[in-house]
């Protein structure tokens, strides 16, 4: 495969990368800081079961300006990319999304519009070429409107619908596409949280998604546990979600 | 006290200034100090020993950021005392497991450079199958390279390799100013020295540069034996020590008299490529201790039953054959989550060094002590040590080295009290990286160079800003 990464220098985008790489695929990394990209890059050449290249560019979720310029380069370095995978995103606890609402209004806008402007952008590439992979992380924390993740929740819900929406209208036409939702994660976004049971690692997580692109599965769970986890919350009737506080 | 005049110098020190220590640790189960605001309990963080203390910790791929204004850093939690928990008084350690990349690699000499994060366990499964591997390895592979070279670890491979400090070409560091240096045998070569088993006092370790070794395969050829004394023991890690790169002894440290130090002896090199099977070795499957044991499970009956049934098991008297490399090198880490069994109480590593100079009766002296005091352990390791290393505070010195583990009972500080004095006597000095109960003064008395390794610490450090919890505990460092 040839995968196009957003996202891939940190925490679960990190370690996908890294299991793409181990495995002999091309990847490209996009992220924000040419430093941090370049470092990254150096150490999947060093995991890498050959001795590949991982060509980088930068890209910003907040600068939608940038999509383009930055998948062209993608483009060109892979010779054509089949897989598209998307980490990347913005979290911040229910409290500090209240405190700052400039930071909230920036959370919404990366995490749902402009990573649903840029799957867009990628969409367009992949049915013109027949059909590829697009997988995007949403999260558990869109299932249910919950108390401590209403923000966060609300903007994962809303690409989560986005994603299945895809999913029903173009696998027909070549392009699947894959919803990831991590449950708790232990990685630098959920630093200072207290890891609730079935917490995973990011490297579980990367070994799931593979999986899953190898299959074009339309809807992850990971770690497994947080499936069954889900199915119950999303059973649970409004007058007892109100009443419990997760 | 006063009138006990032929005692040596540590035994005249009044008893009530002897503070003690094991009070000052909170238990798992011990109901916690003070609530946070939403009514759970505070953080509390411990090594490997599960000896608890408030803290928390804090992770972030970006190092660089995460170290500003840190007072210590930790990596996986393997020291087993409180060398990797923050002071009291500044109750945050920046935890370093997610800063793991690895930035540069040589293929041809081997030359690597990596952040401080990357785990050993990474490491090798990464570069065993290319036939590269660590040129010093601790007994687990679930420690950071920030840690090895804070605690200068040393293997099996100690009499030739020396440790893992001899092997670091270079460190990138952010000191107590908040400046970033790199310092190396060329450059800052004083910070280099004190930060080699410096248990990361001296400076927060951003990157390491070492060299792998190239191995002519990826198996180990085995060699054991068992052992019927602790005289023979000796004799045997002494005989092995020229031929032998890597060599280790399991001692059943419960028997008595004419059988003490009985176990068994392990010698090992990389096989030659035409004995080594042509696969590389595969992923080992592991078992996970699902809960905490109950204590009495590591009484006294269990342990020693555990050590006959071990010995025994090494049926004929020699034995030899291609073993995997985690089954030689890390036998433990078969077993995920093995501190549970110790308990709620939790469990300490004693390991000390016993020199040449104190002669081969020492390790016997070491061992009656311990066997009239009622010490129980699964695990007792016996290892000669090489030359002593260049870091300023590095653990082994030439002799014998021997580790056990001790469930902790409220009689264990007076315990590690007795064996500290008996290695003071015979000039030994013990292993921070496994200590939680030596007093300062008795470590103070083993160790004279840690007067030298301080002042290359302040001059580095003038505000103090860096400590561990181990550093107030031992050092003197204050609150």
């Amino acid at each position: 495969m040839k995968t196009v990464i957003l996202g891939g220098t940190r925490g679960m985008g990190r370690a996908v990368a890294r299991a793409l790489v181990e495995r002999g695929d091309s990847v490209f990394l996009l992220g924000r800081q040419s430093s941090d990209l370049e470092k990254c890059a150096k150490d999947l050449e060093h995991r890498s079961a050959g001795q590949a290249q991982v060509p980088t560019a930068i890209c910003d979720l907040e600068d939608p300006s940038g999509f383009d310029a930055a998948l062209d380069a993608a483009d060109e370095a892979l010779g054509g990319f089949d897989t598209v995978v998307i980490t990347a995103g913005l979290f911040g606890t229910q409290e500090k999304l209240e405190e700052d609402p400039e930071f909230a209004r920036r959370m919404l806008t990366v995490n749902f519009t402009n990573t649903v402007v840029f799957c867009e952008n990628v969409r367009r590439r992949l049915l013109e070429r027949g059909g590829g992979t697009l997988c995007v992380f949403s999260s558990v924390a869109g299932e249910r409107g919950r108390k401590p993740v209403v923000l966060y929740g609300s903007s994962k819900a809303g690409l989560s619908r986005y994603l299945e929406g895809l999913d029903h209208r173009d696998r027909e036409k070549g392009l699947v596409t894959i919803c990831v939702k991590p449950g708790f994660v232990k990685t630098g976004m959920t630093e200072g949280l207290e890891p609730p049971p079935f917490a995973g690692t990011p490297e579980q997580v990367a070994t799931r998604v593979v999986r899953a692109l190898s299959r074009g599965e339309p809807e992850v769970y990971t770690p497994g546990p947080w499936r069954f986890v889900m199915m119950v919350i999303r059973c649970l009737p409004r007058f007892v979600m109100r009443k419990v506080g997760f | 006290m006063a009138a006990d005049e032929g005692a040596v110098a540590v035994e005249t020190v009044p008893g009530p200034t002897r503070r003690p220590i094991l009070p000052k640790m909170t238990r798992p189960n011990s109901p916690p100090a003070a609530s946070s605001r939403n009514g759970s309990p505070p953080p509390r963080l411990s090594g490997w020993g599960r000896l608890f203390q408030p803290g928390r910790q804090v992770l972030s791929e970006d190092l660089e950021r995460l170290t500003e204004g840190a007072v210590l850093c930790r990596g996986l939690g393997r020291s087993y005392g409180d060398s990797s928990l923050p002071p009291a008084s500044h109750p945050e350690v920046a935890g370093t497991t997610l800063a793991d990349r690895i930035l540069d690699f040589d293929v041809t000499s081997g030359r690597i450079r990596a952040e401080a994060g990357l785990s050993l366990f990474e490491l090798n499964r990464l570069f065993l199958r290319k036939r590269w591997f660590t040129p010093v390895s601790p007994g687990t592979q679930f420690v950071t390279l920030g840690g090895m070279v804070a605690a200068d670890v040393h293997g099996k491979n100690h009499h030739q390799k020396g440790c893992f400090g001899e092997h670091v070409r270079s460190l990138r560091m952010r000191i107590a100013s908040g400046e970033i240096v790199t310092c190396s045998e060329e450059e800052n070569r004083e910070l280099f020295l004190a930060t080699i088993g410096g248990m990361g006092l001296t400076g927060h370790i951003l990157e390491v540069e070492f060299a792998l070794e190239k191995i002519p395969s990826p198996w180990i050829w085995c060699e054991s034996e068992r052992i019927r004394d602790i005289d023979d023991f000796i004799r045997g890690l002494k005989e092995a020590g020229p031929d032998w790169p890597y060599t280790v002894g399991w001692i059943d440290c419960i028997s008595r008299g004419s059988s003490m130090g009985r176990g068994i002896l392990q010698k090992g090199r990389w096989a030659h490529p035409y004995l080594a099977p042509s696969k590389p070795p595969a992923f080992k499957k592991r078992f996970t201790v699902p809960f905490e044991f109950p204590s009495w499970v590591l009484g006294r009956p269990t342990v020693q039953a555990f050590n006959t049934l071990y010995y025994w098991k090494h049926v004929s008297r020699f034995q030899k054959g291609i073993l995997h490399p985690d089954s030689f090198f890390y036998p433990l880490d078969m077993v995920n989550h093995w501190n549970l069994i110790y308990g709620k109480h939790g469990f300490t590593q004693y390991q000390c060094v016993m020199p040449e100079s104190s002669g081969r009766g020492a390790a016997r002296r070491f061992l009656e002590l311990l066997t009239s005091k009622g010490g129980a352990s699964f695990l007792c390791v016996i290892k000669d040590c090489g030359a002593e290393g260049r870091g300023m505070l590095s653990f082994p010195k030439p002799g014998i080295s021997i580790a056990l583990d001790i469930a902790v009972r409220p009689d264990t500080p007076q315990l590690i009290d007795a064996l500290n004095e008996l290695v003071i006597r015979e000039e030994g000095r013990v292993y921070l990286a496994k200590d939680a109960f030596t007093r300062p003064e008795d470590f103070a008395a083993m160790e004279p160079r840690l007067a030298p390794w301080n002042q290359v610490r302040r001059r580095w450090d003038p505000e103090q800003r860096l400590k561990s919890a181990q550093s107030i505990r031992v050092l003197g460092d204050s609150e």
